[in-house]
């Protein structure tokens, strides 16, 4: 829908108000009027409708509830398990946020030493799989651990959370990495000839430019770190991928594979979207700015 | 403090049955060659999406594009094991053939479910490094070619192709990486590849921690072959004077 509005004014020429141009129907490109976002919501709709339909045929020939009955019916057990990922999630990305910026302060040294040490871990950390790193974590950390006469107990979705918080502590400390080396060193010098000390200068002066540059990332983080919470359905620990194969096996049909696996998908969708909307607006705003 | 000592215990890096047991041997070199396997097929499969949905992002057809930015937004929003999931477990079961005993069979393994849906799930990703690498071309550089008489797809073909790639070559790798990683999630499917060999052995040998060690160091080992491999071919792609 092209208006005449978006020519550049030329110089020289008075203002002159163009006469309105209605969008009639036939005006736009018989394509456009057919495909459209609209069209592609309704031919989904109608893709799923068609991978559901059948059902509803074998649901005339036995008394059977419908699949959207059964889907609303298991919607606060799935809701509740969806909680506890979100849970997971918020935990593992609070413990791997602070011991991501602990380790990409470190990575930054001045000691040549912890430096080394500090991207060695990192490197370690990022390049080794999600799925590795939680079994690591599941079958290895003791379920209870003694410190001086105290018992702290260990249970699987806390040793989850911890095998979850590692990769996010890696990916953390390489965005740390790279958001203080970005800062122009004319601060650090500044600083310094203001006499503030290198802790100083990096908890008052460095730290707090850095939030806005890791920021977007961070958020993208936390939207794939949702998307690995299911992952410890696989290592044993009850969440909502968990709870719908439950449902699946105990409803055993067969026509509500599809429906089902699609309502989860859908869950995450509507969770993880609308971060990774608002990061990637965040990045093209903080871009400008640079 | 004893259980953090025995951490440091030398046997249990040392003390390797994939080493020393032919048995366990050939399993692990089984179940690398299939991640190997997995992990090339993927990335090649993987390119095609990507090259072929930001072609069709770039057409001028508003359904192509509506549609490429769907598959994109959801693929990249919900996660890869509950992608598999659906299409092993609820595809899988709905598309059978009738085999030769006249039981139902699936009509894709699920090696094959693997390897679709971890190539369509970075492939998504693809898409939107190789969309975002297009529009890093420089519209001049286009015109010039319309200029010159080159037409739409021999314009995409020779100039922003070529362009494209090397802009998107550092976040491609770090996408592929990813890829490499997110194949353990084969394990859920049962796909014999490294990490579900690896969880066979250690039941049967109860040998948890050496096994876990040589499975950490086996991914940390191709993930780095991989990186090398990309490094060499960002290398040998590079322009002087163009890109960093």
């Amino acid at each position: 829908m092209k208006t005449l509005s978006n020519h550049a004014p030329v110089k020289g020429h008075l203002p002159v108000l163009l006469p309105v141009r209605r969008v009639l129907l036939s005006d736009i490109p018989l394509q456009d009027r057919l495909f459209n976002v609209w069209t592609a919501a309704a031919l989904l709709l109608a893709f799923v409708a068609a991978a559901v339909g059948p059902s509803f045929a074998q649901a005339e020939a036995a008394p059977a509830r419908s699949i959207a009955a059964i889907l609303l019916e298991w919607t606060p057990s799935l809701a509740l398990a969806f909680g506890f990922n979100v849970l997971i999630s918020i935990f593992a990305m609070a413990i791997g946020t602070v011991m991501g910026v602990g380790l990409g302060i470190l990575q930054v040294s001045p000691t040549a030493a912890v430096r080394k040490t500090a991207w060695v871990v990192t490197q370690f950390f990022r390049n080794s799989p999600w799925l590795v790193l939680l079994f690591y974590c599941i079958l290895l950390i003791p379920f209870k651990v003694s410190l001086f006469g105290v018992s702290v107990p260990f249970p699987g979705w806390i040793k989850a959370v911890i095998g979850l918080s590692l990769p996010v502590m890696a990916y953390m400390s390489e965005f740390m990495r790279g958001a203080i080396l970005s800062i122009p060193t004319g601060q650090w010098e500044s600083a310094s000839s203001l006499g503030f000390s290198r802790g100083q200068t990096m908890r008052e002066i460095i730290l707090p430019q850095t939030v806005k540059r890791v920021l977007p990332p961070w958020m993208n983080l936390y939207a794939v770190l949702t998307m690995a919470t299911p992952l410890v359905s696989i290592v044993g620990v009850n969440e909502v991928m968990s709870v719908t194969r439950a449902a699946l096996s105990a409803e055993g049909r067969v026509d509500l594979l599809i429906p089902m696996y699609l309502y989860i998908l859908c869950w995450f969708f509507i969770y993880c979207y609308p971060i990774s909307a608002l990061t990637s607006r965040l990045e093209r705003r903080f871009a400008v700015k640079l | 403090m004893d259980s953090v000592l025995d951490w440091l215990r030398p046997d249990w890096f040392f003390d390797l049955s994939v080493v020393q047991d032919d048995y366990n041997r050939g399993r692990y070199l089984a179940g690398l060659w299939m991640t190997a396997k997995l992990s090339t097929l993927c990335i090649l499969l993987s390119l095609v999406v990507g090259v072929v949905g930001a072609a069709a992002q770039g057409a001028r057809s508003r359904t192509l594009r509506v549609l490429v930015g769907f598959f994109v937004a959801f693929f990249r929003n919900t996660p890869p094991l509950v992608q598999l999931y659906f299409f092993y477990f609820a595809i899988g079961t709905i598309l059978r053939v009738t085999g030769e005993n006249g039981l139902p069979q699936p009509l894709v393994s699920n090696f094959g479910w693997a390897l679709i849906s971890l190539s369509l799930f970075a492939g998504a990703m693809n898409v939107e490094i190789f969309r975002s690498g297009i529009e890093a071309v420089p519209k001049a550089t286009i015109e010039a070619a319309e200029a010159l008489g080159y037409t739409r797809l021999q314009t995409y073909r020779y100039i922003v192709l070529p362009l494209a790639v090397r802009i998107s070559m550092s976040a491609l790798g770090t996408n592929l990486v990813n890829l490499v990683k997110t194949t353990t999630l084969a394990y859920a499917i049962a796909v014999p590849e490294l990490l579900y060999v690896a969880a066979q052995i250690w039941s049967e040998d109860l040998n948890v921690r050496e096994m876990m060690n040589v499975l950490l160091f086996s991914y940390v080992g191709i993930v780095a072959v991989l990186v090398w491999v990309l490094h060499r071919w960002e290398k040998a792609l590079r322009i002087p004077g163009y890109g960093g």
